[in-house]
């Protein structure tokens, strides 16, 4: 019989779980499965600058392509580069399949050259990992975790192959299917609830949809949409939630939470039925708990059943998978309409401006590069964002369209997350206009990968708002911590002179006038491009809620603040 | 309150480990963990008792749920069971206080397991709180050493906690 060796199986299982592309960096104990890698032609290998940005473009290719992105690194040093990324993707629950090489097995617990307990540190951020020991257990090890990654709630797992493993000879049989008789996630919400929450849509008088990340995991944005206009209810849209409904739909409102609309959390605190789904009422959504949604019956759709009654209190939980359950809903609940609800909501909107004062500096506010970017790109156009002012202005400001269009690093907050997610997802989508838009801060968190993208010949779009400073610590000391601008005020290199030294052409603008004319340069230059907006330096990121504090308190910016009601709702 | 769980688990590596970790990292307080065999080769059973008002105990649960390799986890405490745990204790006995520890002993159902000539071993197995009363009782003879396993439980009545998994083998990696 034809044998293998376990680096020939590791390919072989990931051509049969339909995989093309992987993002790595080989090293000391994976080489014996880049030494097969050659002879698998179908499998693409994007070699990236450091492995937490292979971590990353999986992610961003997950979240763009549906299916599970395999990032690859060796033992030690190299698995724990890996580690920011996978806790991202565990937070976010993003399927990615991470692959590490292990010291032989020999060596295992003698502290070997380049040993880390790869499986101990990831184990809380992982939704499964294994360690591989016997060539044997490859197929099934592989066909195991890219059904646990993909399926139910998605997440990341991780497999460490011992060096020795991958050298090993066995023979090949890839399994049709898993036996894990402790893992059967729950897809079809049960049917009772189903009716419960029916019912209870038809009555509510003010009811409100939440829409997460779990609507564009599931690839539910079509159903979604179809049981909003049939219930005429408004939808909110979380910051992993956002471009799951395209943002110019009369019944969309835009972001809730610590960086939300007013009339968004004013919605929420106002509404008597919450219909959330696919969201975990992150602290960061829901601000002071007790104070959260306080006239409404809340219920929960999620397919995972440890979220469900998490952190709030739930009138009907559901526990199944978004699309099936909307569907199931859809069908039996009452077609309605909210107007007077929907027009309260849109008179609350209609007295705040998205526009920021322009600074008597004479630099101009990130506002409106936002602003050009939905003017010029009119949707076509996916975005992934870092974490910081930049992020929430990129939440708040830019209209998304089309689902998947919006990606940023959510629940971990990850700096640096942006460029390398972009690979991912420019990989993904190789025909489609891609941007990264990172601060000055998080865009060095990860600049080395400038290198990946020129080699790669990836045609990204990156675009660096610098004011100067770590700008979310900074607007956080500005407003919480007496103005101690306490290690934030942050030097940069010549931006445009840095991605002249890769092969990037690149602009720096430093007039509102100029914003367009850069963006259009961008569009139209073949291949990657890089753009420095300096902007004022001390712009801060409104409405906002102060941490620990309810959504009913927000505040707004005090040179927009016209009208007399800035507090509300008890 | 207290809940007495059960957990099946599969026999994986780090089954145990992943387990224990959850309860650490979500700030569960567990009062006494247990593992052992059970009848169906590669699956055992986890007991732990746990502290908390009754959403916290289903977090455990739910949380534990998401745990690839455990297959059922029930909170028994609500139905008829029997709890057990099982103590060794070496207690301070010179030969004028032995009879009053044996007769102490009988009392209790325990076994004097080892006898030395200022030292006695009791080895007594029954429901948590006849252990903790045993335990006041003795204690003013002066208690060297101490161990107790913690509690396993099982309902009574003909159904069972492991009932799909049983008579099934699950292989062992």
């Amino acid at each position: 019989m034809k044998t293998l060796t376990g680096a020939q199986m590791m390919c072989e299982a990931l051509l049969a779980e339909g995989v093309d592309v992987m993002f790595g960096y080989p090293g000391g104990a994976i080489m014996p499965f880049y030494h097969a890698l050659p002879e698998y032609p179908e499998l693409r290998h994007i070699l990236v600058r450091h492995e937490q940005a292979a971590g990353h473009a999986a992610e961003g290719y997950a979240r763009t392509s549906g299916k599970v992105g395999v990032c690859v690194a060796t033992s030690g040093p190299g698995a724990t580069n890996l580690v920011t990324a996978i806790a991202d993707a565990m937070m976010d629950s993003v399927p990615i399949v991470a692959i590490t090489g292990q010291v032989v097995t020999s060596l295992i617990g003698k502290d070997g050259f380049q040993e880390t307990d790869v499986t101990g540190i990831t184990q809380p951020i992982t939704k499964h990992n294994y360690l591989v020991t016997d060539v044997r257990d490859l197929p099934r090890v592989f066909k195991e975790a890219f059904h646990i990654a993909r399926t139910g709630r998605p997440g990341p797992v991780l497999i460490d192959v011992a060096k020795d493993v991958q050298n090993a000879r066995g023979v090949f049989e890839y399994p049709e299917s898993v036996d894990l008789p402790g893992y059967k996630p729950n897809y079809d919400g049960n049917r009772r609830q189903i009716k419960e929450a029916a019912n209870l849509l038809n009555q509510a008088k003010k009811p409100l949809i939440m829409a997460g990340h779990g609507i564009l995991l599931g690839h539910a944005s079509v159903e979604l949409r179809e049981f909003a206009e049939k219930t005429g209810i408004p939808v909110i849209t979380t910051l992993l939630g956002i471009s799951c409904i395209p943002e110019d739909h009369p019944l969309s409102l835009g972001m809730p939470g610590m960086h939300g609309w007013v009339h968004v959390n004013r919605a929420i605190q106002e509404c008597d039925v919450l219909f959330t789904i696919g969201a975990r009422f992150d602290d960061r959504v829901t601000g002071k708990l007790d104070t959260f949604a306080r006239n409404a019956k809340i219920i929960h759709v999620d397919i995972d059943p440890a979220e469900v009654g998490k952190n709030v209190i739930t009138a009907v939980p559901i526990v199944g998978d978004a699309k099936r359950v909307l569907e199931n809903l859809t069908e039996i609940v009452n077609a309605n309409e909210h107007s007077e609800w929907l027009n309260h909501i849109r008179d609350i909107q209609a007295t705040r401006s998205k526009r920021q004062r322009d600074p008597e500096s004479g630099m101009f506010t990130p506002h409106h590069v936002y602003a050009e970017f939905t003017r010029i790109m009119q949707g076509e156009f996916r975005v992934c964002t870092d974490v910081g002012q930049h992020q929430m202005w990129a939440a708040q400001l830019i209209e998304y369209m089309k689902p998947h269009t919006h990606i940023t690093s959510g629940g971990l907050g990850t700096m640096g997350f942006a460029l390398p997610a972009a690979m991912g997802v420019q990989v993904a989508c190789p025909n489609e206009e891609v941007w990264a838009i990172a601060g000055d801060g998080g865009f060095q968190m990860n600049l080395q990968e400038l290198a990946t993208v020129v080699q790669e010949s990836l045609p990204l779009k990156i675009c660096i708002i610098n004011n100067g400073y770590l700008g979310m610590v900074r607007q956080w000391q500005e407003l919480f911590h007496e103005r101690r601008y306490s290690a934030t005020p942050m030097w940069s290199p010549d931006f445009i002179k840095l991605a002249d030294a890769y092969g990037i052409p690149g602009v720096r603008v430093e007039r509102a006038e100029d914003v367009a004319e850069a963006i259009q340069q961008a569009r139209s230059t073949n291949g990657p491009f890089l753009i420095e907006f300096v902007v004022e330096r001390e712009v801060n990121v409104y409405p906002m809620v102060a941490p620990g504090a309810s959504i009913s308190d927000m505040f707004e910016d005090p040179s927009e603040v016209e009208i007399e009601d800035v507090v509300a709702v008890k | 309150m207290k809940h007495t769980l059960v957990a099946l688990l599969r026999d994986q590596p780090g089954v145990l480990n992943r387990s224990v970790s959850l309860f650490r990292r979500r700030g569960f307080n567990i009062e006494s963990l247990t593992v052992g065999h059970t009848e169906t080769p590669g699956i055992s059973r986890m007991t732990l008792v746990v502290d908390g008002d009754t959403t916290s105990v289903e977090q455990v649960i739910k949380q534990l749920y998401k745990l690839i390799d455990v297959l059922k986890v029930s909170d028994v405490s609500q139905d008829p069971n029997v709890t057990r745990d099982l103590l060794l204790v070496k207690v301070y006995a010179p030969p004028a206080k032995r009879s009053e520890l044996m007769q102490l002993a009988d009392i209790f159902g325990a076994k004097i397991v080892d006898v030395v000539p200022d030292a006695m071993m009791i080895e007594l197995s029954g429901s948590p709180e006849q252990l903790d009363r045993f335990v006041d009782l003795i204690r003013p003879f002066g208690i060297r050493e101490l161990v107790r396993t913690g509690c396993v439980a099982m309902t009574r009545g003909a159904s069972t906690v492991s009932g799909p998994y049983q008579n099934q083998e699950f292989r062992a990696a």
